[in-house]
């Protein structure tokens, strides 16, 4: 179908700082005992993509993810890894890349995404339209905890301001106005002219980029060869194009607008036929300009797909959304885990070890070789690969990855608990990470701290 | 497309159980659908069977290899005498020329008499097949696909018992033979009689007989190929070409016959399993319109996208089209068939042939494969088909001698020209005609948006004519928006209502000029829903309607309604009324099961109401339809002459010169050619002019100027 993927792996974020490492750079960091890579790669894989370039920042953390690629899908995928440094930006990782991009269009795909929706609907939206960009906006996650319905009003009021505005025509087909985050403390300009062209905008704060987009190569080259400056594909590279939509600057040598149909008159003729028989989008009338005779101004598309409430879409990309990842993989998105779900709507590896009275609810994962004590009760959490749980343990909303070891009496709340960390007795952690690295802990922590 | 006849004659379930049931055990309708049969083989007739009256029925043509397979097993199992080894010859003899290859006649028919030995010994039909079709050692590649896989079937599962089920199978597989189980095996019984009897009368003649009318039959299906004669050379060749043929057909039958019956459950079954967009099942279905292609646009598009990746054989420029004739961003006939044609220009140029194949056979196959393709998305106008049928027929014309690059380039310029003379100039020859229909003062309706009526108004205009328009559209689709913003903007005078006030405004129309999606060889004009109304209307007004369509659509179907054939679509958009959200009263009551909404897309008009068909080869009144669909039908072409047209001006009678160089002669309706418009053809002088009686039209400046000769 002459599409390139890239999956822009990252290394180690900022963001993440507590759980990723150079061991565990942010592409490997579990989700329901995967890392979270997996996902991306699977469901290309799940959409007969093959071949695919990962992009890790940082040689280290390419080396890691290298390796857990080769080991995991060897005969599967055809996985290029290729390493950019640190701090490059995603729009500088595709120009490190860029030599080795040589179809149509160029698929790419943040490491981070943990979505079913299929990456053939953002491309086939992309070619519909002959867009230079398409990209996949999803629906805000409710973060938070999803038991509690009030936990939605509680997050708005937690994290205000860090809204993503959309604008889209009415046929919500074209992107018209994009702004992210940070931008979003100020006032937000909206281009007249493209405001004018259209008639009518949407504008959307409930919506966000999902990070999958599909570029037409040679406009993405052009972009990042002209534009030095760019970092990111989101905040500078995508807005840019959104912005200068009615005004292209970009030559498009595959000419989507069929502007080089003028050579001879029958190749325009039947450009004309063509031409009326669709209903023209607004680029098209506006680039006619006010007496609609030949094309006078140069246009480009955006589109965007929309991900359908009913898909699982989501990017990890704070510790609050690894949270929510974990724990809606093992719950309402089970289907994206992998895994076939017990009676009991839970996973438990059979060689796991269960004490007597110990009880694991629904939504729960228990990993290989993991061993309980008594007693203890595990609700709605995900346990790795051989850890040691003593005796009367809670854990409740929880992450907890391999080899950890929890004393008898811990409870533990709403906490992510590193690899090879150890709790003493009778620890009560509430809304913590604990690093991993042998940290032994000893104390009660509650809210927000970290080791 | 000769594909689609011939599969349709193997497929159409109706026209067969009506055949059978009502007829006597003997059904003609085989014969009648291959009429040249008993023509073309005459020494079969008199060979096989002298003394039998109704010879050529008798020995049914091997269709289908699937049919020799359910004739086989019975003749030996069953209960009637057990035939000699000659009569075996025979029956298997002119079936067994489809599946295997053999080199020559006398080494077939020794091949299967030691089959009909090898039934006697094991005396289990269990044996056949790998009997018949794994001991030739000659067996060539391509035709030992389809036996191999039928023979690991037979040899697992089939006790002389249990027969009829793996016909069953196989109906569900390959042909809907469901109710004919029983018929096939008293059919077979008789012809192995009837064969028995007519060996005993000439066994010599017999098997090279035989197997020249299987040739003439694979040959016949596949293309018209000029030798047929006994010589054992041309029996081996088109065998194998038998044998490409069965694959070739295993692949056509992947294309869903255009004109599928939607009710019929396993037919819908069978195609649900194969298409790519799943069609889902619809939820109320209007009774009438059962048979339709059921439109679920909400849930194809979205799996279509997700397909993406998956349809790794499509061309992508095939799977955007598609995609785009699925969400309706193209329609129109001309438009959907230029986008297609430009597609498969596009898919060409990528193409290369897979070693140990031929580029024909190959591209053939592809073709098939996109057009099942875009089926699956909305079913193929006329227009398509017919432009369809004229590329797999220039693919098919290609010498084998060509390289593959030279044959691209050949292709890819048929179907340039095929755009450019079949859709482009026979837009400006209707122009031309139509042009002549518009006088000063006239009032023109028309309905929808066809861009020939477009192109017919803007002209006129350019020609300085004083005229007022008035578009009458509809819903849902209000096509008739876009043309009325691109006339009135071309400054025309317009008037713009809905088919409501039909009645009212066409007390003030002059004329009516309508487009066609297809016109039917009794006339009958197949348009966009609506266009009836509209010329019956003007038909009780006494105004003339003058339908303009291109030659290519024009279809040898004839058809009386537009219920059996007729295209469905989103029932939603009638129900709903965009931005308008108090009006949707009927949100949420598509569930309901007592309410059934129908959008139709075409509708028939009769010829009756039409006063004149407008097409390139001149105007026509709608009974002369079939006489182009004869004269000018099946894919032909005009011919570029690059000589000097002028040299020769007795051919010029009526020539129409464009500003850019073409040079038309409809009453010669194949030779068109070259002037230049930098260098006026020196013949335009009172030389040429004194001579012809008619009148040549002259473009200069893209103004037209009539020189009264």
């Amino acid at each position: 179908m002459d599409f390139q993927v890239v999956v822009l792996a990252g290394g180690t974020s900022k963001k993440l700082v507590p759980l990723v490492s150079k061991e565990v750079p942010k592409a490997l960091l579990p989700v329901a005992n995967r890392p979270v890579l997996s996902y991306v790669l699977e469901q290309l894989e799940l959409s007969n993509i093959k071949d695919l370039i990962v992009v890790v920042e940082g040689a280290d953390a390419a080396l890691c993810v290298g390796g857990w690629i080769s080991a995991a899908y060897v005969d599967r995928l055809h996985v290029e890894v290729a390493t950019v440094p640190e701090d490059v930006g995603t729009a500088g990782a595709l120009r490190a890349i860029a030599h080795h991009l040589t179809a149509k269009d160029v698929l790419v795909v943040s490491g981070d995404l943990v979505s079913d929706v299929p990456p053939g609907a953002v491309t086939a939206a992309h070619r519909r339209h002959d867009a230079v960009v398409t990209a996949m906006i999803c629906s805000v996650p409710v973060s938070g905890l999803s038991e509690a319905g009030s936990s939605g009003a509680k997050d708005k009021t937690k994290k205000p301001g860090r809204y993503n505005i959309i604008g889209m025509d009415p046929t919500k087909q074209f992107l018209l106005h994009i702004a992210t985050g940070a931008e979003l403390e100020k006032d937000t300009r909206i281009r007249k002219s493209i405001l004018r062209a259209v008639g009518q905008m949407d504008i959307r704060a409930d919506l966000m980029d999902a990070h999958m987009y599909a570029f037409n190569r040679s406009v993405l080259q052009e972009v990042l060869d002209q534009k030095d400056k760019f970092q990111s594909l989101k905040q500078d590279v995508l807005p840019y194009l959104v912005r200068s939509q009615l005004k292209s600057e970009i030559l498009i040598n595959g000419a989507p607008q069929g502007q080089q149909a003028k050579e001879n008159g029958n190749d325009k003729v039947s450009y004309r036929i063509l031409a009326n028989a669709s209903t023209p989008s607004f680029h098209e009338l506006y680039a006619l300009g006010p007496n609609g005779s030949a094309p006078v101004r140069r246009t480009h598309k955006c589109c965007v797909y929309i991900a359908s409430n009913s898909k699982y879409c989501v990017r990890l990309n704070s510790i609050q959304a690894f949270m929510d990842i974990n724990r809606d993989v093992i719950g309402e998105a089970n289907h994206l885990s992998g895994y076939n779900f017990s009676a009991q709507n839970n996973i438990i590896h059979p060689s796991a070890e269960l004490g007597s009275k110990t009880t694991v609810g629904p939504h729960c994962m228990l990993g290989e070789g993991s061993q309980m004590g008594d007693k203890c009760s595990v609700k709605r959490s995900v346990i790795g690969r051989h850890c040691r749980i003593g005796s009367n343990v809670k854990v409740v909303n929880s992450v907890v990855m391999n080899h950890v070891t929890i004393g008898d009496g811990c409870s533990i709340q709403g906490s992510v608990i590193c690899s090879n960390a150890q709790l003493q007795e009778r620890v009560a952690l509430k809304d913590c990470q604990v690093l991993s690295l042998s940290t032994s802990v000893f104390l009660s922590l509650s809210s927000n701290e970290y080791l | 497309m000769d594909s689609r006849r011939s599969s349709r004659a193997v497929i159409d379930p109706k026209v067969r159980q009506v055949g059978f049931f009502t007829s006597a055990p003997l059904p003609p309708d085989r014969t009648q659908s291959d009429p040249p049969d008993p023509i073309r083989s005459p020494p079969l007739a008199d060979a096989s069977s002298p003394g039998n009256s109704l010879s050529p029925v008798m020995i049914p043509p091997p269709r289908h290899p699937s049919d020799s397979l359910l004739r086989l097993p019975h003749s030996p199992s069953d209960a009637f005498p057990p035939p000699s080894p000659t009569t075996t010859t025979t029956s298997l003899g002119d079936f067994s020329d489809d599946v295997t290859a053999a080199s020559s006649p006398p080494p077939a028919a020794a091949r299967v008499r030691g089959r009909g030995s090898s039934v006697k010994q094991q005396g289990a039909a269990s044996s056949f097949p790998g009997g018949g079709f794994e001991v030739p050692p000659s067996v060539k590649a391509p035709s030992s696909v389809p036996a191999s896989g039928l023979t690991t079937v037979s040899v697992v599962k089939l006790p002389p018992g249990i027969s009829v089920e793996v016909q069953s199978d196989r109906a569900l597989n390959s042909k809907p033979l469901k109710e004919k189980t029983s018929k096939a095996e008293r059919r077979a019984i008789q012809e192995a009689q009837r064969a028995a009897k007519a060996a005993a009368k000439a066994e010599g003649i017999k098997t090279p007989a035989v197997t020249a009318l299987a040739n003439a039959k694979s040959a016949k299906s596949t293309k018209p190929s000029p030798q047929r004669n006994d010589s054992a050379v041309v029996v081996a060749a088109s065998e194998k070409k038998g044998g490409d043929r069965s694959v070739e057909k295993d692949r056509k039958k992947d294309v869903p016959h255009p004109r599928m019956q939607y009710d019929d459950k396993s037919r819908v079954q069978k195609l649900k399993k194969r298409s790519v967009v799943k069609p889902t099942e619809a939820r109320n279905r209007v009774e009438l319109f059962r048979h339709l292609p059921q439109y679920e646009h909400g849930t194809q598009l979205p799996v279509l996208q997700s397909k993406f990746f998956q349809l790794d054989t499509l061309h992508p420029a095939v799977y955007k089209v598609g995609l785009q004739y699925l969400s309706g961003d193209i329609c129109g006939g001309n438009a959907r068939c230029i986008a297609m044609l430009q597609a498969f220009q596009e898919a060409i140029r990528d193409y290369s042939t897979p070693p140990a194949k031929t580029l024909s056979r190959d591209l053939t196959a592809k073709i098939s494969s996109y057009v099942s393709f875009l089926i699956d998305c909305r079913p193929l106008s006329v227009s398509m088909g017919n432009a369809i049928r004229f590329l797999k027929s220039q693919i098919a014309k290609i010498p084998i001698s060509l390289s593959e690059s030279e044959a691209k380039a050949t292709l890819h310029s048929d179907i340039e020209r095929f755009i450019n003379e079949k859709i482009i100039l026979a837009d400006r020859v209707i122009v031309k005609h139509a042009v002549t229909k518009i006088r000063d003062g006239d009032v023109l309706l028309t309905y929808g948006s066809s861009s020939a009526v477009e192109m017919i108004l803007q002209h006129a205009h350019e020609l300085g004519k004083q005229f007022r328009v008035v578009i009458v559209d509809s819903r849902p689709k209000h096509e008739g928006k876009l043309l009325l913003r691109r006339l009135v903007r071309k400054g025309l005078s317009c008037t713009y209502t809905h088919i409501n006030a039909i009645s009212y405004i066409m007390h003030e129309v002059t004329r009516v000029f309508l487009g066609a999606s297809s016109v039917l060889s009794n006339g009958t004009v197949y348009s966009r829903v609506g266009t009836a109304c509209v010329a019956m209307v003007a038909y009780g007004f006494h105004i003339p309607v003058l339908v303009c369509c291109e030659a290519y659509k024009f279809h040898e179907r004839v058809q009386l309604d537009s219920i059996c054939s007729n295209e469905l679509g989103d029932p939603d958009s009638i129900s709903k009324v965009p931005g308008r959200e108090d009006i949707n009263h009927l949100d949420g009551w598509d569930k309901s099961e007592n309410l059934q909404l129908l959008n139709l897309i075409y509708d028939a008009t009769p010829s009756d109401y039409v006063s004149l068909i407008i097409t390139d080869y001149g105007m026509i009144p709608p009974t002369s339809v079939p006489v182009i669909v004869r004269e000018y039908g099946r894919g032909q072409l005009w011919i570029y002459e690059e000589c000097d047209p002028l040299a020769s001006p007795g051919r010029c009678s009526d020539a129409v010169f464009f500003v850019d160089g073409l040079i038309f002669y409809p009453s010669q309706h194949l030779v068109l050619s070259f002037w230049f418009p930098d260098r006026p053809p020196s013949g335009l002088n009172n030389d040429l002019l004194e001579r012809s009686d008619n009148f040549v039209t002259v473009a200069e400046n893209g103004n037209f100027t009539n020189f009264e000769l």
